[in-house]
């Protein structure tokens, strides 16, 4: 019998039927994943099934083990055995790595909590996990790989049967990925089901047992993971064949855009060098990749470049020939800089405001005079490069907030469009979203080459830094360990120098 | 991109103004018309000036993530400095005008560079101004009340506009809003923008129109519009100003909505956070010197407690305090709000204590509302 039903399920928001009549069905002790672009659903079936939208607000039956099943709340999918792990953690920060697993479920003495069962219990599940390192450690100091496995023995040690992960591997370096497999072939092994989340179609085939595929609200197909490929599965998602994913096109005109010799920043808080001995140039029309590991101190060149850091600069950059001396980002726009980050929630965008306000934020100077806005040639400006960017909104007065990730992410690029950028740096730029969207940034991309925009693009992503770089620089603790041309650069060579130093595996 | 959002309100507005028809129906009912008399409606519209002043620098303050726990003594104390220079060192109005402004715009500036460029929290900031200033007060005027000003100056809070001025700002302001409503609505046709239907749009100016002309009739059958209404009035129509149409006051919002996007946009955010506490620096001497001039004399306790009041008229007008959220008008709406409940129980002679407690569950239950809408 089936460990997990789901029938029929039919879920309605105002004007939206997010699913209609989709019929779920996974086995015990597999992993299955859930596959379809953003919006088509996946997060809404598991909201149904993960007891967030109660029983009640929508049609359809869940039967767990063959017994139907109607949560009110979110404890009691708990109760039943199914735990989600959501993309963003659920962890506090500030607490212990054995506080969080026993969160709400502590072990307790006559009312008082009992310390050393919890610490020890939670050291078994961490061993269990095959995370070496102490219960007591705060979770502020572990990495998002490690935080990821603390969720995974929080839901084991809610005897949790269905784990439910949303992307897990979004924000994980390659070598993160394989120890996260690892731990999930090991949970497959012990009978615990796996419902798998993501839009990294390798993984995917990697480790499934059964792939489901939603699109537009409804289950397009469960397939067995040896009768697909997938090439059949994005096709399955689209609707539709999707060649050439990375439309690859060198651009590069020979004219040096930006020198950055010897360049280090040392963060004036922490007087911690977060970039050391940079060195590297850009052409016009460039398209510079740069991988590494998280935490490999990519995002930190990004940001130092870009001024959003306080702190103090050695070395020397130049752009257009000028000196560029690093003082804020309203400076680093000025010289011709533009950041996209990797965190669009916090960094790209003001979620709270409408769609025209977000995308010329870094451009007030163009749509004002004496700084009195004009709103007509705010909208008339954000017309253009919504079409441009084809951000699907119902409005321009639409808030950010309410738009899918892949539109939030072309909000975002279009504000640094439209901020006239020299050379742009894109700092994982298709995390998160769909492929189609993805397809339309790559594009894009090869737009802004052919009108000689240099572009520093950062990617943990394998494929799409070997699929649209000219040139690849790949970082390890802080550094640049290695380059390598678009001919020398594959898999294997990125990863090498990836974790060619000295890594301390904690 | 046509859409159709064909009658789609600012609900919140709406509820703020059916709470302040209701409380203005129950009030009447409850003091057998005085409430809504010319004479009281006089009265009203002068003891929420003061509050309405900080309201509308509060509302920055707040939008742009911050709090300002010191308006009430930097209030107090500015009010004390007006009336210092005048009563005891003879200076005639203009200048102490002027120099009181300037004061409070120093204080404030002092409050924002430490909030700003120093990161110390603006809560313990300000409470730290609010002691401050209020140990000033005491200092400077010794613990006396000092009167009286002269005649120049009592006319700020005093006053009343002749009926023909009020009648002719009536006028202005009514073409005003039936010019502004069809421009807008011209614009966004052009823009193809979704519009409103014809009758939301100028049903809402033909509303805010009579409204006016009511209440500037009412004022005028009693002695006419209160100056320091019109400075409020004033005011709040130039922050409104600066905070829709200037890029100061899209930074603001940005700011307050996530500082670290704004930062990243070249959004100078520390400037930024300083001159909202400059602005209300300078607003909380203005408020200083609408209520020395209506005391006619300088106390030491003058605006205690006012920050609180400020407080609670921005949130009742649907402030956020996580920022980035929140509008002067509905700020306004709040202060007439509070300002209304406190002038009606005390019309009603309804004790003291109960318009503590009356306005402290009206305040929870505001916000309760608000969340609760928000959720749906």
């Amino acid at each position: 019998m089936a460990i997990l039903e789901m029938k029929n399920i039919t879920k309605e928001f105002p004007g939206v039927k997010a699913l209609n009549n989709v019929t779920f069905k996974v086995e015990r002790g597999e992993i299955h994943s859930l596959c379809g672009e953003n919006g088509a659903g996946k997060s809404t079936l598991m909201k149904v099934l993960s007891g967030v939208y109660p029983h009640g607000t929508y049609e359809g039956d869940i039967l767990i083990e063959g017994k139907e099943q109607q949560f009110a709340e979110i404890k009691d999918s708990e109760l039943a055995g199914v735990t989600i792990i959501y993309q963003e953690l659920a962890l506090v920060q500030e607490m212990s790595i054995a506080e969080n697993i026993f969160l709400n479920n502590e072990p307790k003495k006559a009312g008082i909590i009992n310390w050393e069962e919890m610490y020890k219990e939670a050291n078994q599940w961490l061993t269990k996990i095959g995370l070496h390192i102490e219960s007591n450690l705060k979770i502020s100091s572990l990495g998002v790989g490690q935080q990821q496995l603390v969720e995974i023995a929080k839901a084991l040690a809610k005897n949790a049967e269905i784990i439910i992960m949303d992307e897990p591997t979004a924000a994980l370096a390659e070598g993160e990925v394989e120890i996260l497999i690892e731990i999930l072939e090991q949970l497959r092994e012990d009978g615990i089901t796996v419902i798998y989340i993501s839009h990294k179609l390798k993984e995917v085939m990697r480790i499934s047992d059964k792939v489901t595929v939603l699109r537009d609200g409804e289950s397009i197909a469960t397939k067995d993971i040896k009768e697909i490929t997938e090439n059949d599965i994005i096709s399955l998602m689209v609707g539709r064949e999707l060649n050439d994913l990375f439309p690859y096109v060198n651009n590069i005109i020979e004219e040096k855009v930006m020198e950055v010799k010897d360049f280090s920043f040392i963060l004036q808080q922490a007087k911690k060098e977060v970039t050391s001995g940079i060195n590297f140039e850009l052409k016009k029309g460039e398209v510079l990749g740069i991988g590494g590991l998280m935490g490999a101190g990519r995002t930190e060149l990004a940001m130092s470049l870009f001024g959003g850091y306080e702190g103090t600069m050695k070395g020397s950059i130049s752009i257009d020939g000028k000196d560029y001396s690093i003082k804020g980002p309203k400076e680093a726009i000025k010289a011709g800089l533009a950041y996209v980050s990797e965190d669009r929630k916090k960094f790209g965008l003001v979620l709270g405001m409408d769609v025209t306000k977000n995308t010329t934020m870094a451009s007030l100077n163009q749509v004002s005079s004496l700084s009195f806005l004009n709103h007509e040639k705010e909208i008339i400006e954000t017309e253009n490069y919504n079409s441009k960017m084809r951000v699907k909104t119902p409005s321009l007065e639409t808030k950010v907030l309410t738009l899918s990730g892949g539109n939030q992410q072309k909000v975002v690029l279009s504000k640094w469009l439209m901020s006239g950028p020299k050379i742009l740096i894109l700092d994982e730029p298709t995390r998160g979203i769909d492929v189609g969207a993805k397809q339309e940034i790559y594009k894009l991309i090869n737009e802004l080459t052919a009108q000689g925009v240099a572009i520093i693009m950062i990617s943990s992503e394998l494929p799409e830094l070997l699929g649209m770089s000219d040139r690849i620089l790949v970082m390890a603790e802080n550094r640049i360990t290695g380059e390598l041309t678009r001919e020398e650069a594959n898999q294997e060579s990125i990863l090498k120098l990836a974790t060619g130093g000295e890594i301390n595996e904690k | 991109m046509k859409n159709k959002l064909s009658f789609k309100m600012d609900v919140r507005a709406y509820t703020l103004i059916f709470a302040l028809i209701a409380i203005f129906v129950i009030f009447a009912l409850m003091t057998n018309g005085d409430f809504v008399s010319s004479r009281n409606l006089a009265n009203l519209s002068r003891q929420m000036t003061v509050i309405g002043l900080l309201a509308v620098g509060m509302t920055l303050i707040i939008v742009a993530g911050h709090i300002d726990l010191s308006v009430g003594s930097l209030l107090g104390l500015t009010g004390g400095i007006a009336a210092i220079l005048q009563v005891w060192y003879g200076w005639s109005t203009f200048p102490v005008i002027v120099v009181t402004i300037l004061a409070g715009i120093l204080l404030g500036m002092w409050q924002g560079w430490w909030v700003a460029y120093k990161g110390v929290p603006a809560f313990i900031v300000t409470l730290g101004g609010m002691m401050i200033f209020r140990g000033i007060l005491l200092g400077i005027s010794g613990g006396q009340t000092i009167a009286p000003m002269n005649d120049s100056f009592r006319v700020i809070g005093q006053a009343y506009l002749p009926y023909v001025i009020g009648y002719a700002l009536v006028a202005a302001f009514i073409i005003f809003t039936f010019i502004s409503a069809f421009k807008k609505r011209q614009k966004r046709k052009k823009l193809d923008l979704a519009l409103n239907s014809v009758y939301v749009d100028y049903g809402i100016a033909a509303a805010s129109s009579l409204a006016i002309l009511f209440l500037v009739y009412m004022l005028s059958r009693y002695q006419g519009v209160p100056v320091p209404l019109l400075i409020l009035l004033v005011v709040a129509a130039v922050f409104i100003f600066i905070s829709k149409n200037t890029t100061f006051g899209r930074h603001i919002y940005a700011i307050g909505g996530n500082s670290e996007a704004a930062k990243l946009s070249g959004i100078n955010s520390k400037r930024n956070v300083m001159s909202v506490f400059i602005l209300m620096g300078g607003l909380a001497a203005i408020g200083g010197i609408v209520l020395t001039s209506r005391l006619n004399a300088g106390t030491v306790g003058a605006g205690q407690m006012y920050e609180l009041d400020a407080i609670a008229a921005v949130v009742i007008g649907g402030t956020s305090l996580m920022g980035g959220v929140g509008t002067i008008v509905g700020s306004i709406l709040g202060a007439l709000i509070m300002a209304s409940i406190d002038n009606g129980m005390s019309m009603m002679n309804v004790a003291p204590f109960w318009q503590y407690i009356v306005k402290g569950l009206i305040l929870i239950l505001a916000v309760y509302l608000d969340i609760s809408s928000k959720k749906k």
